[in-house]
């Protein structure tokens, strides 16, 4: 049975569990204000870019993509919470599919991460970043691509964790990787090849260049490197499948 | 009319058998107890009653449906209160109720109504708005049984619903099941291993190593046992157990400080003592049969030898998922 009620339900108690939780809000605000300004201030001294942009600005998307990141995976392994606490069972017994547990959980994870994403927004016009109406909704538009996409392959993950334990090899195996592999913090094609392959199969990879198409569209050097009709085909037949392999192996673990 | 029939049940897990070919039915509007020692079978029987685990082999039904076959209908007839507590911390008792309400897909206005009154009834009104979060073991157990009743299901499956609570919290949550369980007429299936927990079930199953080794009122169960235990406190043991054989032709049984005979109508057996020896008697005890008797009569070990130690390793258990 798929309830659009028990959807609702799930995606208000994650809405009220984030704004309750005031170390995990400080966590997701702080971390990339130290990134743009501490970082990015520091290596805006040592890193030459010449084509009219300093590196704090080349942060912006890149810290963007690092927070839906983080905050899709967190989000996404909250069922792996839910099952060591407990409360993944109440939802278990209830009359719904397992399909509609997933689904309640995609939707709130991408839509926190979408929010959290648009906050960083505001410092694009203190970086000097300008965007019109059209460009921001694009901006709005890519980042719910990224956040579905990594929700999806947080709660497809999440479906073989049975303890938290799992949760720091995630974190150290996979999605600090996923970030250092993106393009988030010096364009892929600096990389040697063996490392660039991996940007190749990464879906924040993608993400993060559709956001420098909107942010950077007049630079060629230090802009986007893929072409966007890619970015956002890929993005959406990652999310698509994730979700689907996340649903199917949901309902056979549990 | 059985409102769970289970028959010829077997589930194995890499071949062992954690539940062994067990039948039962269970009648609308009665409580029956699942008793037994930890391990016994007892857990994984209400996992596949529950729709959360499929058996082996065999048949499970609840109110008519089957429960491999028609998840979704056994689910919502049924009420869950599980061994390890399942509420969400951070959500208000409130909030905690109506979320499931709305994964049972009750009305809004229904839901509301409902709601309320539940929590009157086990007392947490005042702390709706609370935090989960702040409340005592005893408070989330008694707002997981309001939980568990909310959607008006036909049974409630309590496993070791008062697992870990202090006796006088045990107390409570248990008149507050059987005043709903009257007012509703809804039929109670628990798991314990608490024997007077059992004591208070219509029926009770005896449950170990994965069969039931016998099934009945505990009235019939405690018949099993041939008798009273009296215990006899006197000036002269040897001499008193001498007497009692030789004048009720009952053998007697010497412990430390006392002696000990089975004998039925042991009550009426009393008084006769008193006639009967010349030695002084200084304590008469009278141990009318329990179902740690009959367990230990079936079985030949005790129920509880199995318990003290996994119990306060479950409390251990608990404790820590609730930190």
């Amino acid at each position: 049975m798929f309830s659009y009620k028990a959807i609702y339900v799930i995606v208000s108690r994650e809405f009220k569990r984030f704004f309750r939780q005031r170390g995990r809000l400080i966590v997701t605000f702080a971390r990339p204000i130290l990134w743009l300004f501490v970082v990015g201030a520091g290596f805006t001294r040592l890193v030459n870019i010449p084509a009219g942009m300093n590196y704090k600005q080349f942060l912006l998307p890149g810290i963007i993509g690092m927070t839906i990141l983080f905050s899709s995976i967190f989000s996404s392994i909250s069922v792996v919470w839910d099952r060591e606490f407990g409360f993944l069972r109440e939802m278990l017994v209830a009359p719904i599919s397992r399909t509609t547990i997933v689904m309640g959980k995609l939707l709130s994870g991408a839509a926190l991460s979408v929010l959290q994403g648009a906050a960083l927004l505001i410092f694009s016009p203190l970086l000097g970043l300008k965007m019109n109406l059209v460009e921001f909704l694009a901006m709005l538009f890519f980042m719910t691509l990224l956040s579905v996409a990594i929700t999806a392959l947080g709660l497809f993950i999440a479906a073989f964790l049975t303890s938290l334990e799992g949760f720091n090899v995630i974190m150290n195996f996979i999605v600090l990787p996923m970030f250092f592999l993106s393009g988030a913090l010096y364009p892929m094609n600096v990389l040697p090849p063996a490392l660039h392959y991996f940007t190749l199969i990464n879906p924040l990879s993608y993400g993060i260049d559709a956001f420098k198409h909107v942010l950077f569209k007049n630079n060629t050097a230090f802009g986007a490197e893929f072409p966007l009709f890619l970015d956002i085909g890929l993005l959406a037949l990652f999310s698509v499948g994730m979700t689907i392999l996340a649903a199917r192996f949901f309902e056979r673990k549990g | 009319m059985s409102i769970i029939r289970v028959t010829d049940l077997v589930k194995r897990y890499n071949g062992l058998a954690a539940v062994d070919s067990i039948s039962f039915t269970v009648n609308e509007g009665e409580s029956f107890g699942f008793l037994g020692p930890n391990g016994a079978g007892k857990t994984t029987t209400i996992n596949i009653l529950c729709t959360l685990l499929s058996q082996t082999s065999g048949k499970a039904e609840v109110n008519g449906f089957d429960c491999l076959k028609q998840p979704p209908q056994v689910r919502s007839s049924i009420g869950l209160v599980f061994q390890d507590i399942t509420l969400d911390n951070e959500l208000t008792a409130y909030e905690n109720l109506k979320f499931h309400c709305y994964l049972y897909n009750m009305e809004k206005a229904k839901a509301e109504e409902r709601i309320e009154a539940i929590l009157h009834v086990v007392g947490l009104y005042d702390r709706k708005d609370d935090l989960v979060r702040k409340f005592s073991g005893g408070m989330k157990r008694r707002l997981e049984i309001a939980r568990g009743l909310l959607h008006h299901p036909k049974v409630l499956f309590l496993d070791e619903p008062t697992l870990g609570l202090d006796p006088q919290t045990r107390a409570h949550v248990w008149e507050f099941i059987n005043n709903w369980r009257k007012k509703e007429g809804i039929t109670v299936f628990l798991t314990t291993h608490y024997m007077d927990e059992a004591e208070v079930c219509d029926r009770i199953a005896i449950i170990d190593h994965g069969k039931i080794i016998t099934c009945g009122t505990p009235e019939e169960l405690k018949k099993m046992i041939k008798g009273d235990t009296i215990y006899l406190k006197t000036e002269d043991d040897k001499a008193a157990g001498t007497e009692i054989e030789k004048n009720f032709g009952i053998k007697t049984i010497k412990l430390h400080d006392s002696i000990c005979f089975n004998v039925e109508a042991g009550d009426k057996f009393i008084p006769k003592i008193f006639d009967g020896l010349k030695t002084a008697v200084f304590s008469v005890n009278l141990k009318k049969p329990t179902l740690d008797d009959v367990f230990m009569h079936l079985t030949g070990r005790e129920i509880r030898e199995d318990n003290n130690s996994s119990r306060g390793g479950e409390t251990l258990r608990l404790r820590r998922k609730k930190g």
